[in-house]
Formats: C-alpha cells, sequence, structure tokens
C-alpha cells in the first residue's frame, strides 16, 4: 500500500520534471540554433531485429557494436544509447543518439524462456527484467526526436503492439520510419508490412546481411527532414 | 496432452468462472477517465474476462494498459499479461484473435465501426489452441 504511493508521487515528479525539462530544451533550442544530437530511437517487438540495426548503423559509422543480440526474444531489457553517432551524406553530417529499446509486448511467460534452456530461476529473472524493460521503452517514447520501427516482415504485421506504438507516436507528432526486417528469409514479406501501413515510408531490410541498407540510410535521411 | 481426455469436462467449465466474456458497449466508459477506464478494464481481465469494447481505446491508453499489465507479472499469480487487439472494418487485423474476429463480427456487426477484444494472456492462449470455445461462449450469451 505504501509502496503504491511512493510510486505514484515519483511519477508525478518525473511529471513535473519532464515538463520543465521539455520547456528548457524549447527554450534554449531558440537561442542556440545548433541542431544538436537527433534522439533516434528503434522501437518494436522482441526479436524484430531492433538490435541488429543499431548494430550495424554503429558498425558502419564508429566500427563498434551496440548492444548483444540474441535468438531469444527480451534479449534487451535496459535503454541502450550510443551517443555521438555521425552519419554523412553529401556531405552533409548528422549526429545521432542511437537509443535500442526493449522489445514491447503485451505478455511475458517465463516459461517460454526455459525453452531456450533457462533454468527456471533464470527465466523467471528475465521476465521480471523484460516487463521492466517494457515500461521503460514506454517511458522513453516522449524522448524520441525520430523513431525506426522494426517489423519482422516474416511475421503478421497487423499486430497490436506496432499499431500501438505508432499511434503513440503520431499523438506525440514524433517521426516514423517502418524497416520491414529480414527480408533474406523465404517467408519475408514486405508487401504486406506496406499494405498493414499505407501512410507511412516501408523499407525492407536485412539488418543481419546488410541487404537493401543503403535504401535504409536514404530513409532516414528523409525522416531526418520530418523533424 | 492430458487436455484432450479432459475436454469434456473443461468444456463444462467454459462461461462459468473461467471463461467468460464482458461485452462493453461504449457507454460504459465513455465518462470515465483514462485512468478509471484502466481500473476498470483491469478489474475485468484479472477477474479472467475478456472483454469485447465496442469502439476504441485511446494510443495512451493501450500503452497505459500495456504499463499496467507489466507490473503485475510476477506479482499476481499465474497472470502472463493482457492480449489486445483492435479490430475496424478497414484494417485487416489477423493475429491472435483472428478466429474469434469471424465470430464476434456476425453479432457486433452494425453501426459499430470497431471492437477492440481484451483479455487475459493465459486465457486467449487457451483459447485459440480450442476455437470450439468461443463458439460455446458465444453460445452462451
Ligand atoms: N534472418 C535474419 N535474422 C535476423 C535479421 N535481423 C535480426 N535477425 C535475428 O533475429 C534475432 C533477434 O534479433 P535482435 O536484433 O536481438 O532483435 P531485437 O529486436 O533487438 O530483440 P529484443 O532485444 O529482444 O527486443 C536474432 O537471432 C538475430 O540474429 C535479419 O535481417 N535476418
Ligand atoms: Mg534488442
Amino acid at each position: 500500500m505504501k509502496e503504491t504511493l511512493i510510486n505514484l508521487n515519483s511519477k508525478g515528479d518525473y511529471k513535473m520534471i519532464k515538463i520543465i525539462k521539455n520547456f528548457a530544451r524549447r527554450l534554449f533550442s531558440g537561442f542556440f540554433k545548433k541542431r544538436g544530437e537527433i534522439k533516434l530511437g528503434f522501437y518494436g517487438s522482441p526479436n524484430a531485429g531492433k538490435t541488429s540495426l543499431a548494430n550495424r548503423i554503429c558498425q558502419d559509422w564508429l566500427g563498434e557494436d551496440l548492444g548483444s543480440v540474441s535468438r531469444m526474444p527480451h534479449e534487451t531489457r535496459k535503454i541502450q544509447i550510443k551517443e555521438d553517432v555521425i552519419l554523412e551524406k553529401d556531405g552533409k553530417k548528422i549526429e545521432f543518439k542511437l537509443i535500442d529499446t526493449p522489445g514491447i509486448a503485451t505478455k511475458i511467460d517465463f516459461e517460454d524462456f526455459m525453452k531456450f534452456g533457462l533454468k527456471r530461476k533464470e527465466a523467471q529473472t528475465r521476465a521480471k527484467e523484460a516487463t521492466q524493460g517494457i515500461i521503460e521503452s514506454i517511458k522513453w517514447l516522449d524522448d524520441m526526436d525520430a523513431v525506426i520501427i522494426l517489423i519482422d516482415s516474416t511475421l503478421n504485421p497487423y499486430s497490436q503492439v506496432n499499431i500501438t506504438i505508432i499511434g503513440n507516436l503520431v499523438a506525440r507528432k514524433i517521426p516514423v520510419l517502418i524497416v520491414a526486417n529480414k527480408i533474406d528469409l523465404k517467408k519475408s514479406n514486405v508487401k504486406k508490412v506496406q499494405g498493414a501501413f499505407p501512410e507511412y515510408d516501408v523499407v525492407g531490410i536485412s539488418a543481419k546481411n546488410g541487404d537493401n541498407i543503403e535504401e535504409f540510410y536514404e530513409g532516414l535521411f528523409k525522416l531526418v527532414k520530418k523533424i | 496432452m492430458a487436455a484432450k481426455k479432459k475436454s469434456v469436462r473443461k468444456s463444462k467449465k467454459v462461461g462459468k468462472k473461467d471463461l467468460t466474456i464482458h461485452f462493453m458497449p461504449y457507454s460504459e466508459i465513455a465518462k470515465k477517465n483514462t485512468i478509471e477506464r484502466i481500473k476498470k478494464i483491469m478489474g475485468l481481465i484479472l477477474d479472467k474476462k475478456i472483454i469485447i469494447l465496442q469502439g476504441k481505446l485511446k494510443p495512451d491508453e493501450e500503452v497505459r494498459l500495456i504499463e499496467n499489465s507489466m507490473t503485475l507479472i510476477g506479482n499476481i499469480k499465474d497472470f502472463q499479461g493482457i492480449e489486445i487487439a483492435a479490430i475496424s472494418g478497414e484494417s485487416e487485423n489477423v493475429n491472435l484473435f483472428h478466429k474469434i474476429r469471424h465470430n464476434i463480427a456476425k453479432i457486433l456487426i452494425g453501426e459499430q465501426d470497431a471492437i477492440t477484444i481484451i483479455g487475459p494472456a493465459s486465457i486467449v492462449k487457451e483459447i485459440t489452441q480450442d476455437p470450439k470455445k468461443i463458439e460455446l461462449m458465444l453460445q452462451r450469451k
């Protein structure tokens, strides 16, 4: 009971701080016209390939990885950030802060992790961390300048999580680029992803082998212009 | 495996306590604010009800629902989260609920252009594994 109260309060404080932060940001961005880093979020369901794509970008421009990738869902359970990622196109430099987020799901069953060989306790811990990760991902939605939505193009794109995330970004006026990932797989269907989100730019790639990555960068630069 | 043998007994339970559908006309939440809506919905879900809401939740309410569910997983026994699907005329939402949709559409189609189905994940899993259960539930209505 007590704990709930504290939680509510800290949530209220958090919100207040955020309002002040946003206000200050707006005020100062007017003074210092130099455009700072673009906070680019990677969002999507677990296993869609968010970290794989973020790693590819980091490898391409920094020569290092951002986070760990795994077949087991909910591999990323804490926000991972890489700052000072500078991309160059036609002599123009754009500075990014890449923010890889834990995959968002509406349900988690720890027994699913046991199928990947985790012991009961380990699986329960992973599930606990995954739930906290999802809450963190949602909290960060407010802080993004632009977002890449990763969708596994071998799966049904009409998943509620994708629709919910995009709906929230639209409500916050944060520009979105949809990446239909895993085009290297036979079952991939980029057209279906396009059909599910007709109002958005959709780029089909393989984050794993880099197929079509140039088109992704084109899309990314186009996205930045919408901020 | 064991489920097969027990199927007769199990289906008897349908509609009794484990599996019930709560039809929620939009008017039931229309005057409620976000927090009250979430409370109402989560209450029903923890009561193992599947909610069929006429209309849609706001995107912000959907993430609140997810946040809430995440907080409860691990703290409430056997709770594994929720399934949610908003189904409207234009979007062909064929996820886990696509089997339910057909049946519900028959009942609800008409003036309402969208319905949202929300249920406890564990129970929805049970249903999708045995679609007959939906028919049984709907017959009871
Ligand atoms: N075939 C194929 N596999 C991919 C591709 N991209 C990612 N994967 C695989 O998909 C799995 C999940 O990739 P991640 O990058 O960890 O996915 P994520 O979205 O970060 O997942 P979470 O951190 O759990 O939310 C891994 O096994 C990857 O190797 C791709 O383009 N093609
Ligand atoms: Mg990841």
